[in-house]
């Protein structure tokens, strides 16, 4: 049943292109993917790891910046690559080290001050950045000689790379690192006392969600062959973890159903509506209330709710 | 040979003293109890030992190291090993999974990203042999959720006794627990081999009394009396301070 279900989950995101009716779409379906990676590596530290950061968008914004300065330079584009994800894991943990002095609100504000200051950084330094006007990127880049310049050849090579990230994010869940870092969210002291060196856990959690972060980053720079102070803004960062709790934190599933949600909401839905802000903000309200867990386990709960509902109702009319 | 020592260990919150010269020697194999009425210093006493405190002066030594200066983690890594008055244990996860967490704190696997935890059939045999001594191995994969408070109070030991500890502390294992549970975790305890030295504190004198050889009476976060369990019972002093009479 999960097998099919995963088969026919695969077969239809690799058909995409040819059914969805549309660059337009193709195009959606590709920003839903980015996004769903950077969810998917917030997910680390904030559904895993207890530790809500609200900085993300600065190490999102680092991986772009780095690549599009590498590849403006001339660097060719697989070693821009390497080197922008290079520099968003240093930079994640310089936030790292800043950061894990302190956890729950402590280490939200000071994640929030750091990404602030990358987007300062990005906003005002303009002769490193170019200010408000951005960077361009001149072109994508052509692995093994594959052109990415089509929507739908670049969706492909995204849903390669979001396959990627599951799957990476699968493993790492039922390893016994994952079970390390859902047992420091739960139990921090006894985890010390039982021999774990908490600290370092939680560090090398944030390593790897900034690593997931900087590949996503990365792709979204090749997705808009520009980058602007835009990428690093706190709504960026708010949005992306409000993907994550919407859609169910600690669940593999929830940030992808999150940022699904919110990008339609945020291009589909803005096509009709023009206060489409308004309908995402009650959309998250009746999150709250009715799902507070999120989207995906709450689902679960009503699906077993109704299934027992059925059973029930069916052993009733059979006495 | 002596397993856990403490040489004139004190702690001051502010201007509340909560440890004053504490000393003691627990011998290798030794069953000691730790009594003293409420605040006087117990379980401040066991954060002491076990790192979670610093003591402003004084020292620790377990099996003739000084440890003092040793991080709370390295020294479960050197033998020592605690369960908590008030129950902390991962509520998300199974019996078995508790346990195992136990035991993969001391194995370098806690570092593997990418294996799966449960296909690690080292550490599921050991952890369902830990559960199987406090008689839940029944109900090994079952979620802590559903369990009841005293089911708990023994996972807590077979967390602790998973990782095979030579000193264990054991913080009331008897709180709040019925008179049939404490029989049962009674002769759990009783069944612990030799090899493990064991510290106990408790308020419970009918089950902790038939448990220890020797106990340290603290009041006031001093050690007032000290001896065998007949004569730290017999002596007045005991009267005073802790049976009130």
């Amino acid at each position: 049943m999960r097998r099919a279900a995963l088969a026919l989950a695969i077969i239809a995101l690799v058909t995409l292109p040819y059914w969805i009716g549309g660059s337009y779409y193709i195009n959606i379906a590709s920003q839903i993917l980015i996004w769903a990676v950077f969810a998917l590596g917030l997910n680390v530290l904030v559904g895993y790891g207890g530790l809500v950061s609200l900085g993300h968008a600065g190490l999102f914004g680092t991986a772009g910046y780095a690549a599009a300065w590498l590849v403006a330079a001339g660097v060719g584009q697989l070693a821009s690559g390497v080197g922008a994800i290079g520099l968003t894991v240093l930079m994640s943990a310089l936030f790292a080290v800043l950061a894990l002095r302190a956890t729950g609100i402590g280490f939200l504000m000071i994640t929030l001050a750091l990404g602030q200051i990358l987007w300062g950084i990005a906003y005002r330094w303009i002769s490193l950045t170019n200010g408000d006007n951005g960077i361009n990127v001149s072109a994508r880049p052509m692995p093994l000689g594959l052109s990415l310049a089509t929507p739908s050849a670049f969706y492909i090579a995204t849903l390669m790379v979001f396959g990627l990230a599951v799957a990476a994010m699968a493993s790492f869940v039922a390893s016994p690192f994952g079970a390390c870092l859902r047992g420091t969210r739960d139990q921090a002291r006894r985890m010390t006392a039982l021999g774990y060196d908490v600290w370092l856990i939680r560090f090398l959690a944030f390593l790897f969600s900034g690593f997931w972060t900087g590949i996503a980053g990365l792709l979204f720079c090749y997705y808009d062959q520009f980058v602007s102070p835009h990428l690093l803004t706190l709504s960026s960062s708010a949005e992306v973890l409000l993907m994550v709790i919407s859609g169910g934190s600690g669940t593999l599933l929830g940030p992808i159903a999150g940022a699904t949600l919110v990008v339609a909401m945020k291009t589909v839905a803005s096509a009709y509506i023009e206060r489409w802000n308004l309908v995402l903000g009650a959309i998250f309200v009746a999150i709250i209330m009715l799902m507070p867990e999120g989207l995906v386990p709450g689902s679960q709960r009503l699906w077993r709710w109704a299934r027992r509902g059925r059973d029930l109702a069916a052993a009733a009319t059979s006495r | 040979m002596i397993a856990l020592e403490a040489r004139a260990l004190s702690k001051s919150f502010g201007g509340l003293r909560v440890s004053t010269d504490v000393s003691f020697a627990v011998e290798a194999g030794e069953r000691r109890l730790i009594i003293g009425p409420n605040g006087a210093g117990k379980t401040t006493l066991f954060n002491l030992i076990t790192g979670e405190l610093r003591p402003d002066s004084g020292s620790v030594h377990l099996l003739g190291r000084d440890i003092t200066s040793v991080p709370s983690r390295r020294r479960a890594h050197l033998g020592l090993a605690r369960t908590y008055q008030i129950i902390t244990l991962f509520p998300q996860d199974t019996l078995l999974g508790n346990v195992m967490l136990a035991l993969l704190g001391l194995s370098p696997l806690r570092w593997n990203p990418i294996v799966r935890l449960t296909s690690q059939s080292a550490l599921l045999e050991e952890p369902r042999e830990a559960l199987a001594r406090v008689g839940l191995d029944g109900i090994a994969d079952r979620p802590l959720a559903e369990t009841s408070y005293g089911e708990r109070r023994r996972v807590e030991i077979a967390m602790a006794l998973a990782q095979r500890p030579k000193v264990l502390l054991l913080d009331e294992p008897f709180a709040g627990l019925s008179i049939p549970e404490r029989r049962q975790v009674l002769e759990l305890l009783l069944a612990i081999p030799r090899d493990t030295t064991i510290v106990m504190i408790e308020h419970d004198m009918d089950v902790a009394l038939e448990f220890a050889e020797r106990i340290t009476l603290l009041h006031f976060g001093a050690v007032i009396v000290e001896g065998t369990r007949g004569e730290v019972v017999a002596d007045p002093r005991t009267r005073e301070v802790y049976l009130g009479a």
